[in-house]
């Protein structure tokens, strides 16, 4: 919303403060500004000028020499323009000026003349045709017999032409329809510097013809408007507005267009009520029918598009058809055209909701579908209606006639809100008295009546004591109000879940996997790139249904594509190596009405030099590990999608996966662009949560020595390391404190189709010092265990 | 006797000063200390010495016995000496040469924005909870007192999956969700992703972070949300920053504010960084609404409290002045390394 600062001094007195001080002060009572911007830009000492005389220049044909009166003197000017004539008002910039874009402008000498400076044209101050449709823009802008100009030698040109104005460009929020208008800021300017508003009282002068019998007016859903009037003026005389007029609607950013149409904007901008004309030719049968449109029923709009409503638009109808969407837009073939002679001004209250929707359904947001949309204050269709009619006569642009033709069911009480100056005081925490509040209450023009506030109908946002209070504490001032701890103490904490979390990020990081973050949605097309195949229940996501587009359009049930995405970046952007992890949520849908179930996932990649399936495998069961998650069971499986067959593991607790290890399968990486192997894991940190031991208790340290032997096995190559461990781990018993495999080999002095896997055993005792017969006898329990999976003692 | 004694004296001497390794040394020990050495050899023949001599020849030989033996013993210390000043010599290497460190892992910055922000919380007193992604619009929207047909709907592009399911477009939903389950005093954060319809460009993502603050117990004021965010930008911007509360509107706070801390860079006179403002908006707050504490379950006669809202990607840019958001997604391990 702009504002025109000369337009908002029409009704409240502010002085001459600056546009920054202004602008500042208004922010800080809460209507905030974006930005100021002062008319004219950097013209600088550019004054008025008469001409005396033209006289050909000497030694040039295209030049002519000026004799120019400005006021204190007379200076000579040289210039090549052709549209002058004298006692021609014009703009003079003298020696060391400035035009509105900052061009200095010196004294010089044009082909041996004396020249004390230039005449300018329209462009070189800053406006445009708009402002002055007499002007040329090719040539010396020469002010004409404008009752608004002051076209006095010597005068500066800004305070001449009236372009002196400063705007002010407002961020109004959505609860402040009110504040959409001149009228509503001014006043929010008079309450925030203590001045009163002087609002003015719109008057028509009778002309003894009424508009009686010239048209109906039936509301026949009083739930979408409430009351619509409306006024005919005849003999229209469609012309240019006067220049104060055009300045202020474009201070306002609004274009003049002809004094009708810039009255119905010139109000809607004063009063915030939007205001339509129509051609009474086109009214049929002079009824105006406020009503729900048939489905499938037509109009063109004043934009020249064709629009087919439905019966949730509300329309405005003559006898026959929709003449205008009711505070959206009018119709092309009802408004004013150059050979209209009489016109209906329409002034009513739409409900806010079903405008907005309306205007959402025909994606056409107009100035006064905006404003409606806020839900309008119905008792301002006449003030505005009648400021119309006024400014009518003010410019002459036609005859008003007597009389109002209106339909309204408004007849609602104001609201009423208790006044309780002491819970205000106690909710803020000040100190004020009931007299300080009521004054900047009645600022704002609500009345207290007993201990009631009566609420004004212009601000449907006050409607609890908590929003008197936010008035009293931005009138008063949020800075001015203390600042004070909460009372009472509080213990802060993060859970223990929470805890778990920062403990596995902590491990990845120590162990120099990175964090990443990447989103949540994606292409269901990311779902072939990692093979998922066709009939996976993985392959049904949450969908979105309005999308920004395809690439994130469903919500992911398995973050790898993310990481592999995010690995492919790196790879092509030539990072040597990238180890990463990401803890986030995988959406897996329920009922079509209920929340889908959001797991949280960890899910790490990595590629690089050094990288290899056991490294990786490494880094999970670390994290396993460090998070107290134990009884695990890692177990080769070549069905997961995504992964190589052969390098691939799932985790188990319980029976239940929850963890995939492995390489990417070949083709998966060559989908991605990665020309490099790439091994990723994936854990469900819930499942994780749910098995962890969180508590750690101290183990002793060993007071007596270990005993270690080596122990070499000859098996089916096809029996898992794993199940040998698990044979030693369950034959040797309590000394046993470790295994470690130390050596695989096939080949030479093997036979083919067999292994050599030899381990490395740690026995200790925490009684007493372990003896020979000891070791030898756990030890020969292993073997018979291994022996029992068929793996033999190597000789 | 006595000669033979000056004369091993004199032997030894000279052999020791000839030795050039701790093993010569030792060898030299065991020829004239040692047990079958040449002083014991000597000493053997005491008993042929007149009762008058044996003390004077005893005596010699003892001297000459501690002579040889810290003779060698200096000699040793010297050698070994010389052997590590070599090795050390040896041994010497170029450590301007480039090191060889294992990969290091890095949060993402947001996370260490975000742990900050908690950390700041937890010391006040707050509990942090999470709430969902995929939301009812009831808790997104409807008991934050914004019903289906309000404007301010228009002003947060909504991502829905169904009428009554959205992607969340703000984290106030969990504080209805706290306040449904528990009763006051209630003093939380939630942070966590939040989803809304704007296309990707250096300060739009259709993903991004929010942290929402809820503080519900009897007596809360204005005053105490004031404070309460004075300390936290206080800790989270340095001591000296400067703060200031500016009327605003939401429909789910009343009175409501936005916080503006002055600009860092032109401390308030107006620059590019603050668009000439001369301060730059920090968060959203405000008294929380009668209706969204009905809406919850409490009386609003007899609680009162306030919340608040911040954009964690914002707070990360400002601080490590980071120019394109675009950047926290992608993860380039690059950019991720220098946080």
């Amino acid at each position: 919303m702009n504002l025109s600062i000369r337009w908002l001094k029409d009704f409240v007195d502010i002085g001459n403060i600056s546009p920054r001080n202004f602008s500042e002060a208004v922010t800080m009572s809460g209507s905030k500004v974006e930005l100021f911007e002062t008319e004219g830009g950097q013209v600088e000492n550019i004054v008025v000028g008469r001409v005396l005389s033209i006289e050909k220049h000497p030694d040039a044909d295209k030049l002519v020499v000026c004799q120019v009166d400005i006021g204190d003197k007379n200076v000579q000017i040289v210039t090549a323009a052709t549209n002058l004539k004298v006692g021609d008002y014009v703009p003079v910039c003298k020696d060391k000026s400035r035009l509105f874009d900052g061009t200095p402008i010196k004294k010089g000498k044009l082909r041996g003349v004396v020249s004390e400076g230039m005449f300018c044209s329209i462009a070189e101050l800053g406006v445009t045709l708009h402002d002055f449709p007499y002007a040329v823009t090719d040539g010396i802008f020469v002010l004409q017999d404008d009752p608004d100009l002051y076209p006095v030698p010597g005068t500066d040109i800004k305070e001449a032409i009236g372009l002196n104005d400063t705007k002010i460009e407002f961020e109004i929020t959505s609860n402040r329809p009110d504040c959409f208008s001149v009228i509503g800021l001014a006043r929010e300017a008079a309450a925030t510097f203590h001045k009163d508003l002087k609002l003015h009282t719109p008057q028509v002068q009778p002309t003894g013809k009424s508009c009686e019998g010239m048209l109906e007016v039936k509301i026949h859903n009083p739930e979408l408007c409430p009351v619509y009037s409306a006024k005919i003026v005849e003999n229209v005389r469609v012309k240019p507005s006067p220049l104060w007029l055009r300045e202020r609607l474009r201070a306002m950013g609004v274009r003049p267009i002809n004094n009708i149409v810039d009255i119905t904007n010139y109000v809607m901008l004063e009063y915030g009520q939007p205001m339509h004309a129509f051609d009474l030719r086109f009214i049929k049968d002079g009824k105006i029918n406020v009503r729900t449109a048939k489905d499938g029923e037509k109009i063109t709009t004043l934009d020249g598009i064709d629009r087919t409503l439905s019966s949730s638009n509300l329309v405005i109808a003559d006898a026959e058809k929709p003449v205008a969407i009711a505070g959206v837009m009018g119709g092309e073939y009802s408004g004013i055209m150059d050979d209209t002679t009489t016109i209906v001004f329409e002034s009513a209250n739409f409900m806010g909701s079903s405008v907005r929707l309306t205007a959402k359904e025909h994606g056409m947001r107009t100035d006064a579908s905006s404003r409606y949309e806020k839900g309008l204050d119905p008792n301002a269709c006449i003030p505005a209606l009648t400021r119309a009619c006024e400014l009518v006569q003010l410019l002459d642009a036609g005859d008003v006639l007597d009389g109002v033709i209106m339909d309204s069911h408004y007849n609602d009480e104001p609201v009423r809100i208790k006044f309780n100056p002491e819970w205000i005081n106690h909710f803020l925490n000040t100190e004020l008295s009931a007299e300080e509040m009521q004054k900047i209450l009645e600022k704002i023009e609500c009345k207290i009546e007993g201990d009631e506030i009566i609420v004004p109908t212009f601000r449907p946002d006050l409607q609890h004591k908590a929003d008197i209070a936010e008035e009293i504490a931005r009138f008063y001032g949020y800075n001015v109000i203390p600042s004070t701890s909460i009372k009472g103490g509080a213990q802060g904490k993060y859970s223990v879940r929470q805890k778990f979390d920062m403990t596995i990020t902590d491990t990845l990081i120590a162990r120099g996997v990175s964090e990443i973050m990447t989103y949540s949605f994606i292409s269901p097309k990311y779902y072939n790139k990692v093979m998922m195949p066709e009939n996976h229940p993985l392959r049904k996501s949450v969908v979105i249904s309005n999308p920004l587009g395809e690439d994130t359009s469903i919500m992911r049930t398995t973050a790898l594509p993310s990481m592999l995405e995010i690995l492919a970046k790196n790879y092509n952007n030539r990072n040597e190596y990238a180890y990463l992890f990401e803890i986030a949520k995988e959406y897996i849908p329920t009922t079509p009405d209920t929340l889908p179930v959001e797991k949280n996932v960890l899910t790490a990649g990595f590629y690089g030099e050094g990288v290899d399936f056991f490294k990786v495998k490494g880094i999970a069961e670390q994290v396993l590990d460090r998070a107290g998650v134990k009884n695990y069971e890692i177990k080769a499986d070549s069905e997961q999608f995504g992964y190589h067959p052969g390098r691939c593991a799932v985790v188990l607790i319980n029976g239940e996966a929850f963890g995939v290890i492995g390489e990417i399968h070949p083709r998966v990486r060559e989908n991605y662009g990665i020309g490099t192997r790439v091994y990723c894991f994936s854990m469900n940190v819930d499942t994780m949560f749910e098995y962890a031991e969180l508590e750690k208790h101290y183990k002793p340290l060993p007071k007596y020595p270990a005993v270690t032997r080596d122990l070499a096995v000859i098996c089916d190559k096809d029996i898992p390391v794993s199940e040998l461990e698990k044979a030693i781990r369950s034959g040797a018993g309590k000394y046993l404190e470790s295994v470690k495999l130390f050596d695989v080999y096939q080949g030479k002095q093997i036979l083919p189709g067999k292994k050599s896997v030899a381990f490395n055993l740690v026995l200790r005792s925490a009684e007493e010092t372990l003896t020979d017969e000891h070791a030898a006898g756990a030890v020969n329990k292993a073997i018979k265990a291994l022996e029992k999976i068929g793996a033999v003692l190597r000789t | 006797m006595k000669e033979k004694l000056e004369e091993i004296r004199r032997k030894a001497k000279e052999e020791l000063s000839k030795a050039s390794a701790v093993e010569a040394v030792e060898e030299l020990r065991v020829k004239y200390a040692g047990k079958k050495g040449e002083l014991t050899a000597i000493l053997k023949q005491m008993g042929k010495l007149s009762p008058e001599e044996r003390p004077v020849i005893g005596q010699l030989a003892n001297e000459v016995r501690s002579y040889i033996e810290s003779a060698i013993e200096t000699k040793k210390a010297e050698l070994t000496e010389e052997k590590l000043q070599k090795t050390l010599e040896e041994e010497k290497i170029d450590v301007t040469l480039p090191s060889n460190t294992e990969p290091l892992g890095h949060k993402h910055p947001l996370s260490v924005v975000l742990d900050e922000i908690k950390e700041i919380f937890v010391g006040m007193g707050f509990e942090i909870v999470e709430g969902p992604e995929v939301e009812y619009d009831y808790y997104n929207f409807e008991a934050l007192n914004i019903p289906k047909d309000h404007p301010a709907r228009d002003t947060q592009d909504t991502f829905y999956i169904t009428d009554n399911i959205v992607l969340r477009t703000q984290t106030s939903p969990v504080q209805v969700r706290v306040m449904e389950k528990k009763k006051p005093p209630i003093r939380i954060i939630s942070p966590g992703r939040v989803f809304r319809s704007d296309a990707v460009d250096a300060t739009h993502s259709p993903l991004f972070h929010q942290i929402e603050g809820l503080v519900v117990d009897k007596d809360i004021t204005f005053a105490d949300l004031k404070g309460t965010l004075e300390t936290f930008i206080k800790r989270l911007y340095g001591e000296d920053s400067v703060v200031r509360f500016r009327p605003h509107h939401f429909p789910f706070t009343e009175p409501s504010a936005e916080v503006d801390v002055q600009c860092f860079s032109c401390k308030g006179k107006g620059c590019r960084v603050c668009k000439n403002e001369g301060w730059i908006e920090i968060l959203g707050c405000g008294m929380v609404h009668p209706k969204v504490l009905e809406n919850c379950g409490i009386d609003p006669e007899e609680y009162s409290g306030f919340a608040l809202g911040l954009g964690l990607e914002r707070v990360a840019m400002r601080r490590y002045g980071v120019d394109d958001m675009r950047l926290f997604f992608e993860n380039d391990t690059r950019f991720l390394s220098q946080f």
